[in-house]
């Protein structure tokens, strides 16, 4: 990748911010949606299910690990950014999991995706953050199975003097941050907009 | 045309460029060289090609639905050829007409004015005009058209199935949209309509975020923001539109699935059918939404979709209007930033489509005072594409025949936004010929007009310097420009008198009996220009392969860097270094010289004399 005369950021990670712009958009768009229909009256007020609170804690921890994989990464050490990685996944699995859970308690305590919209848009608003949040987790993967794969030493040691060398492993995080922010202010969101 | 070229050496920088894709002499077979191609040029032209065939079905099928208009009482046993069951005995489907209607509106706005204008120029132009050997994310380019291309393949289908396409009008409002049972375009063929969109979407995102990256940083030495071609100033707002316009579509499109297919409310609420209310597959009762919900998210895009369409052709209008009116283009700061007030300002209207929704009269009033507001940037852009005309030193190509047409389309259909954006006039107006006479000559036939001098200027640019018959096109731009007015005007006074849009017939009503005859006029015309266009396609699709070598390097005596490239440029566009850039694109008949390349620098301008003088008129 050639340096660009007027480019302060990478334009790679710069279209990667602006991605996320849009999807700022597409949530915007849908907790208006939510204000808006909420403001309309008949509307079916419950108790956000405090397994979510868990999985924020879990997406905070995550992006915790994907913090400490990248600086070990930019250290040379090796084996800390693998484990930072495999850390980072899990904690995202585990996230995934709780989601799950916290649609079955919704669930049992009679708000159901067919009922009165309050409950329709909790269910796929979340469902649409999991799902850039699977994606996250499917390109952590790649970068996790690209740090296995050993590397010739002559390439190894060419390949420090490439400025781009973590553009990979810094798209990858920043993409996960970003998921994980978007779901600690979804969460407030319907915390502050259920009972 | 007698021009000066300076043929200085061009500068080249390589002190902060360490490129390493000068020669690209990659093994390129068929398929990676032009299906799978990451080449923006290449991709502007699959972009282009695939517009250009979606237009002919887009238009063709508005000439099916204007012969029911034009002669409601005949029968055509042309149609039943072509058309089978949906045209027996010669007579449309009323079901049919509706999917026409919804299909031809859903194929010009998003295929072939979004897709085919900004698709194809943008990526041609971007790279060419800014000195970048590609766009930011070839790749992710590529992707772009192919999301596109599978967009096209699910319409394409949706339209040879047996309950025929989508038929609830291009905006798809539920309820006609979120009932399977409503209509029979709202089965399947509503499904097949949603996932093209979908597709549409994620093309349109993927093109938009490498644009912006692209034209932010990956600019040759010298050019600044300030230098960059009107075009390319244009483009980026248009894929900042998009950018951020398209995921709101994107969640009225996924609470739309899950109204269809999973049963809960979102736009829907007690809906009777004969006597009964509408029950989910659980058997409970559908209630609790709202449909005026998807009409905001609707137009949160819808408006900006429009600029999005009219944008580009404005960019290219005054590239192509300062270009071979031998002219700087006059006022461009102010080009740019009424450029800029439009983008800002096209996403505060959006409720305007929406005055007879039912909304409180005080935000109807907030989104009155933004509509009218847009008149300003837009006139300033008229004034300015006027006062770039006045005393200029004009070439009437092809291109600029095709801008002076689009600029006055452009003023004609948009003084009639100014009485539609008042909500009293409005309540006259809403849902009649009024708009549909406003939208096709401000949005659709302007950005028309953009798109063709797009092409006739930059073929030779798209397709390896060949030119394209200038005598066809001068008879395509007559027949089209006066035909575009005689098909639309006559539509304000159907408007004026109340004749509502969307109808099959009107020979129930006396009120718009008396239009009978206008309306075959206008279906005549119709026909004459959707004919006229053949004068193109083949124009186009002979140049391509038999058009005429251009016989320089720079045909239309332009400043812009696209023409300092090779006739044939390779993947990476410039041949050794990226040429440096030193003025902005528009010092035409400055001291003497007729153009100034952008590469011209200071010294350049001493070493060569003046050669000949521009009379002074």
């Amino acid at each position: 990748m050639a340096e660009y005369y007027y480019s302060k950021i990478h334009p790679k990670k710069f279209a990667l911010w602006l991605g996320l712009g849009s999807i700022i958009m597409m949530f915007a768009g849908l907790t208006s949606a939510y204000i808006v229909r909420q403001a309309a009256g008949d509307w079916v007020f419950y108790k956000i299910p405090e397994v979510f609170t868990y999985s924020t804690i879990v997406i905070v921890l995550s992006s915790l690990m994907m913090i400490l994989s990248i600086r070990a990464a930019k250290q040379g050490n090796k084996s800390l950014h693998r484990l930072g990685l495999l850390g980072t996944i899990l904690f995202g699995f585990v996230f995934t999991l709780l989601q799950f859970r916290g649609w079955d308690q919704l669930t049992e305590i009679g708000v159901r995706l067919t009922g009165n919209p309050s409950g329709s848009f909790l269910y796929l608003i979340s469902g649409i953050h999991l799902a850039h949040l699977l994606g996250g987790i499917l390109v952590l993967l790649i970068v996790f199975i690209k740090s296995l794969i050993k590397k010739d030493p002559v390439k190894e040691i060419l390949e420090t003097s490439n400025p781009d060398r973590f553009l990979g492993l810094e798209l990858a995080s920043t993409y996960w941050h970003f998921v994980g922010v978007l779901w600690i202010y979804l969460f407030c969101f319907f915390y502050y907009n259920t009972i | 045309m007698a021009s000066t070229d300076i043929n200085v050496g061009t500068h080249t920088h390589d002190d902060h460029h360490h490129d390493h894709h000068d020669d690209h002499h990659e093994e390129l077979n068929f398929f990676t060289k032009y299906v799978f191609s990451q080449d923006h040029k290449i991709i502007a032209r699959q972009f282009l090609v695939t517009g250009v065939l979606w237009a002919v079905i887009g238009v063709a099928f508005s000439v099916l639905f204007r012969l029911q208009l034009g002669w409601p009482d005949e029968s055509f046993p042309i149609l039943e050829t072509l058309l089978g069951g949906w045209a027996e005995g010669g007579k449309l489907d009323p079901e049919f007409y509706y999917a026409l209607v919804t299909m031809h509106g859903t194929i010009m706005v998003f295929f072939v004015l979004t897709a085919g204008l900004s698709g194809t120029f943008s990526n041609l132009l971007i790279p060419l005009q800014i000195g970048a050997r590609d766009m930011a994310s070839p790749f992710m380019n590529m992707l772009s058209y192919w999301f596109f291309f599978i967009a096209g393949v699910i319409m394409l289908i949706s339209l040879f199935i047996q309950t025929g396409p989508a038929s609830g009008g291009w905006t798809a409002y539920p309820p006609l949209s979120a009932l399977p049972t409503a209509s029979s375009g709202s089965g399947l063929g509503m499904t097949l309509w949603l996932a093209s969109m979908s597709m549409f979407v994620v093309s349109s995102l993927l093109g938009g975020l490498n644009y912006v990256a692209t034209i932010l940083n990956m600019r040759t030495k010298g050019m600044t923001m300030m230098r960059l071609p009107l075009t390319i100033w244009a483009f980026f707002f248009t894929a900042v539109l998009g950018v951020l316009s398209f995921p709101v579509l994107l969640s009225a499109c996924i609470l739309l699935i899950f109204d269809r297919h999973m049963g809960t409310s979102f736009y829907l609420s007690d809906i009777w059918i004969q006597g009964e209310l509408l029950t989910n597959s659980a058997g409970e009762i559908i209630e609790g939404g709202s449909p005026i919900l998807y009409q905001h998210l609707f137009w949160f895009l819808g408006h900006p979709e429009v600029y999005i369409v009219i944008l580009p052709a404005m960019g290219i209008v005054s590239h192509v209007m300062a270009t071979n009116a031998k002219k700087p283009v006059f006022g461009y700061h102010a080009m740019v930033y009424s450029i800029m007030a439009i983008t800002v300002l096209g996403f505060l209207v959006w409720a305007h489509h929406m005055f007879l929704s039912g909304m409180n009269p005080f935000a109807g009033s907030v989104f009155t005072l933004f509509t009218l507001l847009i008149a300003v940037p837009s006139a300033v852009k008229v004034f300015n594409w006027i006062t770039t005309l006045w005393k200029g030193n004009i070439n009437f190509t092809p291109a600029m025949m095709f801008s002076i047409g689009f600029v006055s389309l452009f003023i004609s259909g948009g003084l009639t936004g100014i009485v539609l954006g008042n909500p009293a006039l409005d309540i006259g107006y809403h849902d009649t010929y009024y708009v549909i006479a406003h939208f096709h000559i401000v949005m659709a036939m302007a950005a028309g007009f953009g798109m063709f001098a797009g092409i006739y200027h930059w073929f030779p640019k798209l397709f390896n310097g060949r030119m394209m018959n200038a005598n066809m096109a001068y008879l395509h731009f007559w027949v089209t420009f006066i035909g575009s007015y005689c098909i639309f005007w006559p539509m304000h006074y159907l408007g004026e008198a109340g004749v509502p849009r969307r109808y099959f017939s009107f020979s129930e009503f006396d009120f718009a009996n008396g239009f009978a005859d206008l309306n075959i006029f206008i279906s005549v015309a119709a026909i004459v220009v959707f004919f006229a266009q053949f004068l193109f396609i083949i124009n186009f699709f002979y140049s391509i392969f038999a058009g005429k070598k251009m016989e320089k390097l720079n045909p239309w005596g332009s400043n812009s860097l696209e023409w300092t490239t090779p006739i044939v440029p390779g993947h990476g566009n410039w041949v050794g270094k990226i040429p440096e850039v030193f003025r902005w694109p528009y010092d035409f008949s400055k001291d003497g010289h007729e153009i100034t390349p952008q590469t011209t620098s200071e010294k350049d301008l001493e070493d060569i004399p003046a050669v000949k003088r521009i009379p002074t008129r």
